[in-house]
């Protein structure tokens, strides 16, 4: 592949999810803004509210590989090589950090588990 | 030369793109061109044909409409739907449905691009002139042929393509429709077993990778239904050598082996009775008949009839013979008309008929072109570049990229490996090469 730049990598996720690919940024967007109002609100992290969106994450993170095993038709026992765990572990700290960022912010801004 | 060119920073003529406004419009895109490697427009009137509008023919289109201002730029083909080629192996394989690789031509002709629903029936490079099978001509500054290849069912005696998906006859080549048909004829067989045969033509063909592909997801196929051990697959190879790339070929021999897929070298399918299932083949030692339950019948393949007819064709030498482009290899040019490119399958190069190649080509020829209008020289070369994801299973693929030179072309050293099958890779077929695909067609990868 050629020309492997910014503008092609947009064009390709444009054409891979069409509307969906700015509605996925704007969730991500507003979950980063969520998170980061929730943590200038509180003046820091609150560990109880980190520790449920960790346990979040773990549950995203998991999702995320089960996710695109499934979109790929593909099963566990087809990862090969190294490059392919690499892959997985990509997709899992993907899923679990986008996760804990998420759930981190929901959960400050309805202060239950506050 | 009637044709006017220039400069580098001239405002785009008004309604050329939907996103060029005025002078800091065009600057703002000058910019962004910068960032993205593509110089700014160029005015000109020339008059460009595009014969084709597949995947080499509106990426061609895209391009040039980007970098020319003011030019008059016309794609002929009768065509209407648009087949994404590189999917018909998975809806072949049950993965995926007809509809995921047919489109329409329609959305991806660039605007102010003029779309003809005709053909070329006749080149006259002499004259600059396409005559269109409606009777139409159409001269032009510059000519770019895109037309792609013909599938030649035809010189396999006794094929009827009308008959894809019954008495065990698949091919995978001949539309999303046959595709889909062969799928059904390969489930059925993975559930019965039996004898599978596959092969490839003696000619040039697109995806050289296809049919390899296809007995290992028959395999796959088998596995997964708990019947291969009631199955025998062979593999025809029409000389001896399974690829034309050494180190894959020798690749592909050890997983044949390790799949227990035989090998028979210097066998082309020459007839095949459809009613008895017997395939008969072409070797050194003259016809001989195989009995099978089921066939992947990968035709001959050959430019198209108007290209052959023409005296764009090879007038020697190996691409002669089917009617190929005799262009330069390096640049797409036409050796012998100098206002005519070919790109895509249609091109008489060595190796690469695939959409990854028309990838590498296109910018390639589209550069030429356009520094010949702007009265400059292109350095622009293809090095033969061509590409095929070889899927081993589901789930698994191998990258196999080479030049001309049968040298390896990995587009990611180091990272992701050649010749091993790997998941990633896999799933760069399945996610990323069709939105790739698309976002070629519309010049923007
Ligand atoms: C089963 C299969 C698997 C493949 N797998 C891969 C893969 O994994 N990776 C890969 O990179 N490539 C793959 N390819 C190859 C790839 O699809 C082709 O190389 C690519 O489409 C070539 O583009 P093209 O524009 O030259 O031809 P096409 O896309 O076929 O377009 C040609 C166009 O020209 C038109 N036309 C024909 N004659 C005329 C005429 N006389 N006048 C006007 N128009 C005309 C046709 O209607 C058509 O629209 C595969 C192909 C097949 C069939």
């Amino acid at each position: 592949m050629k020309e492997l730049d910014v503008a092609t990598f947009l064009a390709v996720f444009q054409e891979m999810l069409g509307p969906l690919l700015w509605a996925l940024i704007a969730l991500a967007a507003a979950a980063t803004v969520l998170f980061v109002w929730v943590m200038l609100r509180d003046r820091g992290l609150r560990p109880r509210r980190l520790v449920w969106a960790e346990v979040a994450g773990l549950a995203g993170g998991i999702a995320a590989v089960l996710f695109m095993l499934a979109v790929t038709q593909s099963q566990l026992a087809d990862i090969g090589g190294p490059v392919d765990w690499v892959l997985v572990a990509v997709i899992f700290v993907a899923g679990g950090v986008g996760t804990v960022v998420a759930a981190y912010g929901v959960l400050g801004a309805l202060r239950h588990l506050a | 030369m009637p044709i006017t060119s220039n400069s580098t920073d001239l405002p785009a003529a008004p309604g050329r793109r939907r996103f060029i406004i005025g002078g800091a419009a065009a600057a703002a895109l000058a910019g962004v061109a910068t960032a993205t490697g593509a110089p700014a427009q160029t005015q000109t009137r020339a008059r460009v044909v595009i014969a084709g509008g597949g995947a080499a023919g509106l990426a061609t289109a895209a391009r040039l409409s980007r970098r020319l201002a003011g030019a008059e730029i016309t794609i002929l083909d009768r065509r209407r739907e648009h087949f994404y080629q590189p999917g018909f192996t998975l809806v072949a394989a049950g993965l995926k449905g007809p509809s995921y690789v047919t489109g329409a031509t329609g959305d991806f002709v660039p605007a102010g691009v003029r779309w003809i629903e005709e053909s070329a029936a006749e080149f006259d490079p002499a004259g600059r002139k396409v005559v269109t099978d409606a009777g139409r001509t159409l001269p032009y500054d510059f000519l770019v042929v895109a037309t792609g290849l013909t599938l030649d069912y035809g010189a396999i005696a006794g094929m009827d393509v009308a008959r894809i998906g019954q008495d065990g006859l698949g091919s995978v080549y001949a539309s999303p429709q046959a595709a889909a048909a062969t799928w059904a004829a390969m489930s059925s067989f993975a559930d019965r077993g039996g004898v599978a045969l596959f092969g490839r033509p003696s000619t040039e063909m697109k995806c050289a990778g296809a049919p390899l592909k296809y007995a290992f997801l028959t395999d796959d196929t088998l596995r997964r239904r708990g019947t291969r051990g009631r199955a025998e697959l062979i593999y025809n190879a029409h000389n001896r050598v399974l690829f034309s790339v050494p180190i894959v070929a020798e690749k592909v021999r050890m997983l044949y082996r390790d799949r227990g897929i035989r090998t028979n070298y210097e066998h082309e399918l020459q007839a095949i009775d459809i009613g008895r299932k017997v395939a008969t083949f072409r070797t050194p030692g003259g016809p001989k008949e195989l009995q099978y339950d089921f066939i992947n019948v990968v035709p001959p393949m050959r430019a198209p009839e108007a290209v052959r007819n023409s005296p764009l064709r090879w007038q020697t030498g190996p691409f002669a013979a089917d009617g190929w482009i005799e262009v330069d290899r390096a640049t797409l040019r036409h050796s012998r008309f100098a206002e005519v490119f070919a790109v895509g399958d249609v091109a008489g190069v060595p190796k690469g008929k695939t959409a990854a190649s028309v990838k590498w080509q296109v910018p390639v020829a589209v550069d030429h072109l356009v520094a010949q209008i702007a009265g400059r020289t292109s350095d622009a070369r293809y090095n033969g570049y061509t590409s095929c994801p070889l899927i081993t299973r589901i789930g698994r693929a191998m990258l196999v990229e080479f030049d001309y030179e049968d040298n390896l072309q990995p587009s990611f050293p180091g990272v992701i490996a050649p010749l091993e099958e790997l998941w990633i890779t896999w799933m760069m077929k399945i996610v990323a090469l069709k939105p790739t695909y698309l976002a070629m067609l519309r010049g923007m990868a």
